[in-house]
Formats: C-alpha cells, structure tokens, sequence
C-alpha cells in the first residue's frame, strides 16, 4: 500500500448526500476478477448526465472528492474504494462517513477525512467559483486546504490515530501482519508433524 | 476454572496477542473457490506477495459449474471468467486445485472432510459462509471475505476478536424419520436467524452424540443461518472412525499422536459457557420453512403462521412480507403447499447418506408428474459411489434428473436455477428472496420430506406416501 502524508489534487465537489456503495459502484460492475478497472462503473448511474460533475473537463482528472453527509451508506462491498481509487481519487473529505465504508477506506489507502459540515460547504462554494482548483489532504498535520489569500480555507479533519498510523506508514492488514513475521516462524515451529498438508 | 472445547482450539492457535488488539490466529487449512478469490489473489500479485503456504491450501471449482455437460466449456461467461482466473491463480501460486473434471472436485466442505484433511482441532476458514460445516469434527471453521481470503493467503493467519462461547445441549432422541436437518431447522426457528451473533456454538448432547458424522455436519453447516461465528461438536469415536483411512489423515505413528491430542478436545467439565440453550430432540418432527429467512420455519403438521400472531412487530412485518414474496395465505397447512421444483444437494445435504435416504424413500416410486426432482450429489466421489451402489437408477427410473457434482441450485450461480414464481422444496440452507433464481420461492427440508415432496407433488413426509405393494421390505418408513 502506498504511504500518504499529503496530497494536493483538483477538488470535485460532489453536491450529494446519503452516497450509498450503490450509487459509488452499482451491482452489475462487480463481475470483474481483478482489483483494478472499477473506475468505469464509479458513479455509473450519474456518469450519462452530460452536467454530472465529473464529466466536466474541468474536474475529470480530480483526484479529491468532496461529498455530503453519510458518504459510502449501503452494503459493505471493498469496491467502493476500490472504485474511487480506480479512478485517480486519494481523498473523500465529508462531514460523515459510514463506518464500514470508512473501515474499507483505511484497509486500501484511501483517506476519508471527516470535517465539519460548514468545511463542505466553503469548499464546494469554491471548487464551483474557480472550477480545476486543487484542494491539499495533509494527513501529517491533519489538515484540508484550499484557496489563497483572505479568503483561504484551511481546517482540520477528523481521522482516528490508528488509520493515521497505517496511511501514514503505507500498511496494509497484510503488511502490520508480516511485521510480526518471527512470531508466525516461531508458532508454525510448535505445529505437530501429524497435522495435514495438501501437498506432499 | 476449565476450558470449553472451542476455548481450547483457539488457545492453540494463538500466534500473537497483545492488549486491546485482535488475537493473530493460525489458520490450519484454507479452502478457496472460483467466486471469493480472484481478487484476493490479485491482491497479492499488485503487492508482490506469494501464497505462504500452499501446503496448507487447497482450491476446488463449485459455486458457478455447470452440473450436466461439464466436459464442454461453461456457456456463462462471468462463471468462466471466474473458474479460468481460478486456474491461472491456482497454477502461478502452486496451489493444489481439484477443477471440474477431477475426481476430487466437488462443493468445498464436502471435499475437505472427504479427503481427510477436514480433522479435530484445526482453525479451518474459507471465503464461503458455511465453512462452519467442518465443526463437526470439533475445528473451529468460519467464513471470510476477500480481504481477508488475500490476509490467509499472504500470511496464513487472521486477525480475530475472541467470540463468547454458547453451549446448544440436545437431550433425548430424535424421533425415527426426524434427522439432523429438522433438528437445526427447529434450533433455528425457536432462537431467530440473529440467536447466535457473536458466538462459537457447541453443539453437544445425546442427541447430538447419536448423530453420524454427515448428520453433525448438517446441523454445523447451518450455524451461520442463526448468526453464529462458527459451530463445533466435540470429537468421539464416531469422529475418528470416519477419519482413519482417508487419503490425508494420519497414518502410523502420527495416527496415534493424533488421536490422543483429539481425545483431549472436549469441553471441561468446570468450563463456563457465555450462554447455553436447552432442546429436546424427542419433541421434534418433521420440520420446514414457509417464508424467507431459515428462522421462519414450521412444522410439517402445521399451517403458514398468521403474520397478526407475532408480538414482535419487526417480525410481524417480515412474516407479511414473507407470505406475499412466497404466495402463501395464512392458515393453510404446510402438506398442501405444492412444489414445483424439489432439489436435494449442497453442502448441507449432498453427502452418500442423503443420497441413501432419499433413494430409500424414492425406490419403486415416481416422481410426481407436475413436479420436477433434482438430486445434485456434493462432489464427484459422492457421484461414483451412489453410482456403484445403483442409487442413480432408481432416481432416474422414479422420473428424477440426475447430476454432476457442485452447488448447483443451492444458490442458483449456474444454470439450475428456479424461474419467477417457481416453488421448490430444497435440502438446502438459505430460502431468502431470490437466492435459488430471481422470484423464486424456496421451502427449507430435510432428505426425507423432500423425496416424499417429490412423490407426492406437495409437502410431505414419507409417512404420507401410501406403502408400497412390492415385496422389498424397508421402504415407506412410517
Ligand atoms: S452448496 Fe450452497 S451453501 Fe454450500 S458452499 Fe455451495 S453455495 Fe455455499
């Protein structure tokens, strides 16, 4: 997984709420056998609307997204994140996240970043004055930043210390696992010899 | 204070545990399918990761193939994508694959106790959700997602939290004509498909004590079917006999080790469960589901339940719900409800003794003439061994369709599959809407109400059949 300590990109104001993994990456684009290629499925039931945001010039190469309350609602399928992650985005910033997709977020090294409602508000109003505008997710300062001068936005996000720990680090599940290597050697040392194996 | 059998499994196989995190489990045996692994293998191939341990894997193809003409290539193409990806995986990663065509394929959890590598004691997981059905043997086995099935691959351990422990005693004997499926079918029914959230259930008592290892392992199968993490049945004679002699149990020397670690798997007698339910076996009957989930259930005897009769109004609106997506009126009695479609496979009960009962009930029958009867066995050895003793005939001369191994229209991945409205009486384990072909309405059962449904063309059990004139004598068991 990669490492994330900070990431500027063009923001893409997605005027929503209650996004469930539905709406993210309907049914029928699950059928792949990979992790990769979700990207044309995101969003597929929007994509058509030639006024959809992201088929805007503007924010087709959008790389943090910023979505309404309860972002990622709706059944528990990793390829939401997948999906998004597909396409280029790094960060989802919203005022709510669903527990299970912000879980699957953390696992695939994506940042949901939990920021106040008003946060939203100002920064959509701003990627929708000055379309292509870049947005900055500094996860080491847990910051979001946009626009210059007096009118700059910049405030904090939410994100718990242990998701921070691992995007920050760049582990995975597997990789915080293979850093306890030794113990997993020192166990399959004790296995009795009569246990089976599939192959001989 | 002492510890209960699944206490014990786990404690084995702690590889790590620390404060406030997970404990880091070793995983004795991973099974893997064609449906829950290409991505978890792709995982791998993007992070650069290999498989651990292959040895301690094994792949077989069953969810999507197809159960007749399975020397031609699968006409599906999301199912042969899925298989073709399997074999690629199985073939980079140097897994041990039984694909379609193999004598060793068959339904995952049909394979593993059938090799031998199904044994007392191990941590056994796959991306499947009735992995529990290798508790029989006293492991603790569960189902995982693909995240996870990539975790095992690359690690061959998971992270899991400790789950409580619960104890399902069963007194009494079974009724005869009663099997392990109305025994699960009645514990599920009485605690609701959300009973057993959070838990490793032990199943123990006489009844229990008196079933085969087949019947242990229908009552284990369904343990996820009323929420719980796994369910396990400590191992005893009946265990090891069925074990010895296979392809991958101990032999020799290791046999005997074997045995006396396996004999210390019981739960002590000063161990304390988290929670413990009563049943008694003698009280059950024939037993079988009217709606949509597998706690919706009835007995054979009795009529679709009046959805006002619930207190619970969650449940009052699910059984309302339930009746209108199953086109069922209130009040009526579960033996006229006609079938369409009876289906007798899957892991749950696809093993040589349904195969047997089924064939007992069906021998010197037909088929009714409105009703069509699918007998899918479990895995190719299971198909070799009826045939050898003739049970495909008798199901084909009684008008039946007899088929290759796999899941088939237990979850209607593949071609069989019910079509809108279709009704079938199934030996399966999940009735929800939909999950045996798009509007189609499944009725729960045991082998022997389903080969009697088939004969009669509504729900039955063999009691109802009339006997049969003929002179062999053990047919139409009362
Ligand atoms: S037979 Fe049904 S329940 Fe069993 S593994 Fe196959 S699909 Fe799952």
């Amino acid at each position: 997984m990669e490492k994330f300590s900070t990431h500027t990109g063009v923001g893409v104001p997605l005027r929503r709420s209650n996004v469930d993994t539905d709406q993210i990456i309907p049914a029928v684009y699950l059928k792949r056998v990979t992790r990769t290629g979700f990207e044309d499925g995101l969003f597929a039931a929007w994509r058509g609307d030639p006024s959809f945001v992201l088929n805007k010039p503007e924010y087709a190469a959008g790389s943090v997204l910023v979505a309404g309350p309860d972002f990622g609602t709706g059944s528990s399928r990793e390829h939401a994140v997948w999906a998004l992650q597909n396409y280029g985005f790094r960060a989802v910033i919203s005022p709510r996240f669903a527990d299970i997709f912000r879980g699957n977020s953390g696992k695939s090294g994506l940042v949901a970043a939990q920021v106040d409602e008003k946060v939203v508000q100002r920064l959509w109003d701003h990627l929708e004055e000055f379309p292509g505008a870049t947005v900055t997710v500094d996860l080491e300062t847990r910051t979001v930043k946009a626009g210059e001068g007096p009118d700059a936005i910049e405030d904090s996000f939410d994100i718990d210390d242990y998701t921070r720990w691992r995007l920050l680090e760049g582990l995975d599940d597997v990789g915080i696992t293979l850093s306890h290597e030794e113990d997993i050697e020192a166990f399959e040392k004790t296995r009795p010899t009569w246990k089976p194996v599939t192959i001989h | 204070m002492g510890k209960t059998l699944s206490e014990k499994v786990w404690d084995e196989h702690v590889v790590r545990s620390a404060e406030g995190e997970p404990d880091l489990l070793f995983i004795d045996l991973h099974l893997i399918h064609e449906v829950t692994s290409p991505q978890a293998f792709d995982g791998l191939r993007l992070a650069g990761r290999s498989v651990r341990r292959p040895d301690l894997t094994l792949a077989t193809e069953d969810h999507n193939v197809p159960t007749v003409d399975w020397d031609k290539p699968i006409a599906d193409p999301v199912s042969r994508t899925q298989v073709e990806t399997l074999r690629k995986n199985t073939e980079e990663f140097g897994v041990r694959s039984h694909p379609l065509g193999d004598v060793e394929q068959g339904i995952v959890h049909i394979i593993g106790p059938q090799l031998g590598l199904t044994q007392p004691g191990m941590t056994i997981v796959c991306g499947d959700s009735h992995t529990s059905t290798h508790g029989a043997f006293g492991a603790i086995a569960f189902g995982i997602g693909t995240s996870e099935v990539e975790h095992v691959l690359a690690t061959q351990t998971l992270m899991q939290a400790r789950p409580k422990t619960m104890a399902v005693t069963v007194t009494g004997d079974l009724p005869d004509g009663v099997t392990a499926k109305d025994l699960v079918l009645t514990l599920i029914t009485q605690t609701g498909t959300g009973g057993g959230q959070g838990y490793i259930v032990e199943y123990r008592g006489p009844a229990i004590e008196a079933l085969s290892m087949e019947g242990r392992m229908t009552v284990c199968n369904m343990s996820i079917e009323w929420g719980a993490k796994a369910g396990l049945i400590a191992p005893d004679k009946t265990t090891f006999d069925y074990i010895e002699g296979r392809p991958e149990a101990p032999k020799g020397a290791d046999w005997d080790a074997a045995v006396e670690h396996w004999k210390s798997l019981v739960t002590d007698d000063d161990a304390r469960f988290d929670k413990e339910i009563v049943l008694d076996a003698s009280t059950m009957t024939p037993f079988v589901t009217w709606g949509t989930n597998p706690g919706q259930g009835v007995q054979l005897g009795g009529t679709v339940p009046d959805p006002a009769q619930f207190e619970d109004a969650d449940e009052r609106v699910g059984a309302e719900k339930a009746l209108e997506y199953m086109a069922l009126e209130a009040g009526t009695p579960m033996r006229e409800v006609k079938v369409d479609t009876v289906f007798v496979g899957s892991c749950t009960n696809g093993r040589i003794e349904d195969l047997r009962l089924a064939a007992e009930i069906i021998k010197g029958r037909t088929v009714d003439k409105d009703t069509r009867l699918l007998v899918v066995p479990g895995s190719v050895r299971v198909r070799m061994q009826a045939e050898d003793e003739g049970l495909d005939i008798i199901f084909k001369e009684a008008g039946a369709e007899w088929r290759g191994a796999g899941c088939s229209m237990c979850l209607g991945m593949n071609p069989d599959q019910l079509t809108p409205g279709e009704r079938s009486a199934s030996t399966s384990n999940r009735n929800f809407e939909g999950r045996q072909g798009k509007g189609g309405r499944t009725h729960l059962v045991s082998v022997p109400v389903a080969a009697a449904t088939a004969v009669r063309g509504t729900l039955s059990s063999p009691a109802d059949l009339p006997e049969l004139v003929s002179t062999g004598a053990t047919d139409g068991r009362a």
